[in-house]
């Protein structure tokens, strides 16, 4: 609808006098578009952060030169969020400074390192999903009218979608976009703001790797076309392909700092880590015993009301890894979710250690000693408000021998947390500090500790390595072929196929709630996994 | 489960002190405006707190009911159910001890006592769990129901006790009133010529028992896991329905028995109005003593001798009595503001008053 001709000019003259401005707002010549491609945009000088009892970011210099994509790698921890919530005035450094476009600057907010071209963003999008993707970049300019002119921002928003090839349509609602999409906004929302520099902080670890292709494409225009990215995150196949320089932090300090090009992967995950990192798991012979868990014919309905699972079949043995592989939505949660009593199985039964326990309660299945290690380990498997030690106990409280007819046996809670602690090197000052003040590593950690140290009959791992580093994942796979050797059946749901294919002894696949392949390990090729994957096969 | 880190909880204790102070300062700005002098308001209100020994009584008679409430609130946002109905849950306490020690008034002592104390405690934690049991079960929100259902036990109670009710005690010249309670069960006057009856022991009890209820047994930790991350709790076998319900349960129950040491200690008999919204305030004495047992007994006493203290200030100066309340009201939205203060949100105000200091000297 467009806004009557008399109605336009009295919002104008309204818009003057009330805020004495003019409407073009004012367009910095920022110093970053004043140079040259290859000289240093932002250099950072011995950067140090401080925060109570950890040091984040220790004597860091940092540079990235116009028209580079330079990555930031490093495990989790090691400062590089903090390092770059520096760069866009979050946090102020406690020494060190910071040079744009070769002039020294005081960054005391965001809106100071937006002005001097610098945009970021993060790796949970800030976006309200029911408005349209015109109103969330709205919504970054500073502007100041009574009544919204939306269309102009659409042109702007068509501008640059077709400047940088991020298609996106203006009046879509973000809730109808994909993530992809959604990231192509918060990009748009950086660029309208006139960044020179964008500053992405993990961003393909929401990303399809068809939509992780269409992002690189992305990056690599807006570079040809005289923009810099600096690129925070830890997965190294990434790093090198898309990066032209690498940094590399390690526990707050630059480990070392090299062209892309010169380097390689090994090289780079020794640097972050600190030791040579096995890429390679040794896995002993399989020693199989009893079927632990048995689902037989197992059906159940999706939140939606589809049939999300169909006749699923399958067992698992002591002593063995079976892998679940397929795209994400093909009904590995839901089975998780029955099997764990989460969810009700329409039709079909689940046995674990020879009971039938088909939509009995998550209580009585924890009982059976089945350990679950959630997708989303930090929403569903702990409670940060909680004390270390309250997290550990949080299966099983209700038994002996830390409570007796209700009441709760503290020391036999801190005994039990003690031991955890220290045989999984959970690093916390002690067993009653608050969860939240964990790292992430070490949240992981404490997860695993707890599901792990009641030798479970079935322990089912969904995602494990989701979302983690280098370290923390070789840790993690270490761990469950560990239990395994200990005659644990493990249930892995993985969309990591490297992962799957590493781990498992016995691989299943799922396509549209169908089993549709169920094979050893060593009698299936990756390439026929996949048309599994895609229901082209089924074995 | 071990105390709180005892630094956590006095930087707790101060951020609550400077609201209140705060709290207190815009005060001053409300009575200047209805054309007081602050001061002497502010000195008669501290008067009006500890100027005798029946004024410090008074305030522990106000304290009683609004810290078994308290604690009631406290259990039930604790397991984030918001459990608005605490005024309902006060009256339906009173009025199930009350019925049970009408009834059976003939009844020794020793036998009506406990039983007038259950007739409280149940009247409040069924009432409650109503509430509870729909959030639980279908999704009600608790806010809705709860909220009305006080207007349903007020009414109710106000039903029985006039003059044609079925509680209506016949002898009252007309007055909204039951029968009055046996003098045997009445609680006892603790401090000669004052109001303070043994219902204070039956508070501080409560504190003790509230405690142990949270931090010692297995019940307290399912409330707590349900109320921090109910999620979590789900996956980790967990009755989240259970928890929600039995946390409404106890939460009314605390309020009822409220309502029940009202009557038993201060009036012996069911009277309409005898809670002066001791219900909603009870929500705000959880709230600033931060959901524990023992902030919420600071704050209840704080708010009791707000109560007293401007009593006397509204007749000794003419400032209206409300400002009792609106003082309640800035504390609380203060604390509140407050909750996320760290110490670099105030460093530019602590360099400001430094300067200050600077120029002064200098």
């Amino acid at each position: 609808m467009k806004i009557p001709q008399t109605v336009d000019k009295l919002r104008k003259k309204i818009t003057k006098t009330v805020f004495r401005k003019e409407e073009k707002p004012e367009q910095d010549l920022n110093p970053i578009k004043k140079m040259e491609l290859g000289s240093p945009v932002i250099k950072m000088e011995q950067i140090t952060k401080r925060f109570p009892g950890v040091l984040a970011n220790d004597h860091i210099d940092f540079e990235v030169r116009k028209g580079e994509i330079h990555a930031l790698l490093g495990e989790n921890g090691a400062g590089k969020t903090t390092l770059m919530n520096v760069l866009y005035g979050l946090y102020q450094p406690d020494e060190g400074n910071i040079f744009i476009g070769g002039e020294r600057v005081e960054l005391k907010s965001p809106l100071d390192a937006i002005k001097l071209g610098i945009g970021m963003v993060h790796q949970h999008f800030m976006l309200i999903s029911v408005f349209t993707v015109a109103e969330n970049v709205a919504l970054g300019l500073k502007l100041s009218e009574i009544f919204l002119n939306v269309d102009r921002i659409k042109e702007e928003i068509d501008e640059l979608s077709s400047r940088y090839g991020l298609k996106v349509d203006p009046r879509t609602k973000i809730w109808q976009l994909s993530v992809g999409e959604q990231q192509r906004v918060e990009i748009i929302k950086a660029l309208s703001q006139g960044a020179d520099l964008l500053i992405l902080d993990e961003p393909t670890s929401v990303l399809t790797p068809q939509e992780v292709k269409e992002l690189f494409t992305t990056l690599r225009s807006m570079t040809d076309q005289g923009l810099s990215i600096i690129f925070i995150t830890h997965k190294l196949d990434e790093v090198l392909s898309i990066s032209d320089r690498i940094t590399v932090l390690r526990n707050g300090k630059v480990v070392s700092v090299v062209e892309t090009s010169k380097t390689n992967k090994k090289e780079l995950a020794r640097m972050m880590v600190g030791r040579t990192v096995l890429f390679e798991l040794s896995k002993p012979p399989l020693n199989k015993g009893n079927v632990i868990l048995k689902v037989d014919d197992l059906w159940a309905l999706s939140d939606k009301g589809l049939n999300a699972l169909r006749s699923v079949s399958f067992d698992v043995c002591e002593g063995e890894i079976l892998g679940i592989a397929g795209v994400a939505g093909n009904g590995q949660s839901e089975l998780i979710e029955v099997i764990t009593g989460l969810r009700k199985a329409t039709r079909g039964k689940v046995f674990i250690n020879g009971r039938d326990m088909t939509n009995h309660s998550p209580k009585e299945i924890i009982e059976q000693k089945v350990t679950y290690i959630p997708e989303d380990r930090v929403t569903e498997g702990l409670i940060l408000d909680f004390t270390v030690a309250d997290n550990l106990i949080l299966k099983n409280f209700s038994s002996h021998p830390f409570s007796n007819r209700g009441l709760l046996n503290d020391k036999e809670v801190k005994r039990f947390a003690d031991e955890l602690i220290s045989e999984f090197d959970v690093k916390t000052p002690s067993a009653y500090t608050p969860t939240k003040n964990l790292s992430g590593g070490n949240l992981q950690k404490l997860l695993l500790a707890r599901e792990l140290s009641q030798t479970p009959h079935l322990l089912i791992a969904a995602q494990p390595t989701k979302g983690l580093d280098v370290g923390a994942s070789e840790y993690i796979r270490k761990k469950l072929i560990e239990q395994r050797g200990k005659g644990t059946a493990i249930l892995l749901v993985s969309e990591d196929l490297d992962e799957l294919l590493a781990l498992s002894d016995r691989v299943a696949v799922m396509y549209e709630g169908e089993v549709t392949g169920l094979i050893e390990r060593k009698k299936v090729s990756i390439e026929e996994i996949g048309l599994m994957m895609t229901g082209a096969k089924k074995m | 489960m071990k105390f709180t880190i005892p630094e956590e909880a006095l930087k707790t204790i101060q951020t609550r002190a400077l609201a209140v102070l705060i709290g207190f300062a815009l005060g001053a700005i409300l009575i200047l405006a209805t054309g007081n002098n602050p001061i002497t308001a502010y000195v008669s209100l501290f008067n009006g707190i500890f100027g005798s020994v029946y004024s410090i009584t008074e305030t522990l008679v106000k304290t009683i009911p609004l810290l078994l409430a308290g604690l009631g609130m406290a259990i039930a946002f604790r397991c984030k159910v918001i459990n608005i109905g605490g005024e309902g849950q006060i009256y339906m306490g009173a009025l199930g001890a009350t019925f049970l020690a009408l009834t059976f008034g003939g009844a020794p002592a020793i036998v009506l006592f406990p039983l007038s104390l259950v007739g409280g405690f149940l009247g409040g934690g069924v009432w409650a769990a109503i509430p509870g049991i729909l959030k639980a079960k279908i999704k009600v929100n608790e806010i809705l129901t709860s909220m009305m259902m006080n207007f349903v036990a007020i009414l109710f109670v106000s039903y029985l006790i006039t003059g044609s009710g079925p509680m209506h005690d016949p002898l009252s010249l007309g007055w909204a009133t039951s029968p009055p309670i046996s003098s045997s069960i009445r609680l006892p006057i603790l401090l000669p010529r004052s109001r303070l009856h043994a219902g204070l022991f039956i508070a501080i009890l409560s504190v003790f028992i509230v405690y142990a209820l949270l931090e010692k047994t297995t019940l307290g930790y399912e409330i707590k896991a349900v109320g921090t991350n109910p999620e979590a709790a789900r996956v980790s076998g967990i009755n989240v329905t259970r928890a929600v319900i039995i946390s409404m349960l106890l939460s009314g129950g605390f309020a009822g028995l409220a309502g029940m040491v009202e009557v038993f200690g201060v009036q012996y008999r069911l009277v309409g109005g005898f809670s002066v919204n001791y219900g909603y305030t009870a929500i705000m004495v959880a709230l600033l003593g931060k959901l524990n047992p023992l902030g919420t007994t600071l704050s209840a006493l704080l708010f009791g001798a707000l109560i007293v203290g401007a009593d006397t200030m509204a007749r000794q100066t003419g400032v209206a009595i409300f400002i009792a309340y609106t003082l309640q009201g800035l504390i609380v939205i203060t604390a509140v503001a407050f909750e996320h203060l760290k110490r670099q949100d105030l460093a530019p105000l602590i360099s400001w008053i430094k300067k200050k200091r600077g120029n002064k000297s200098g």
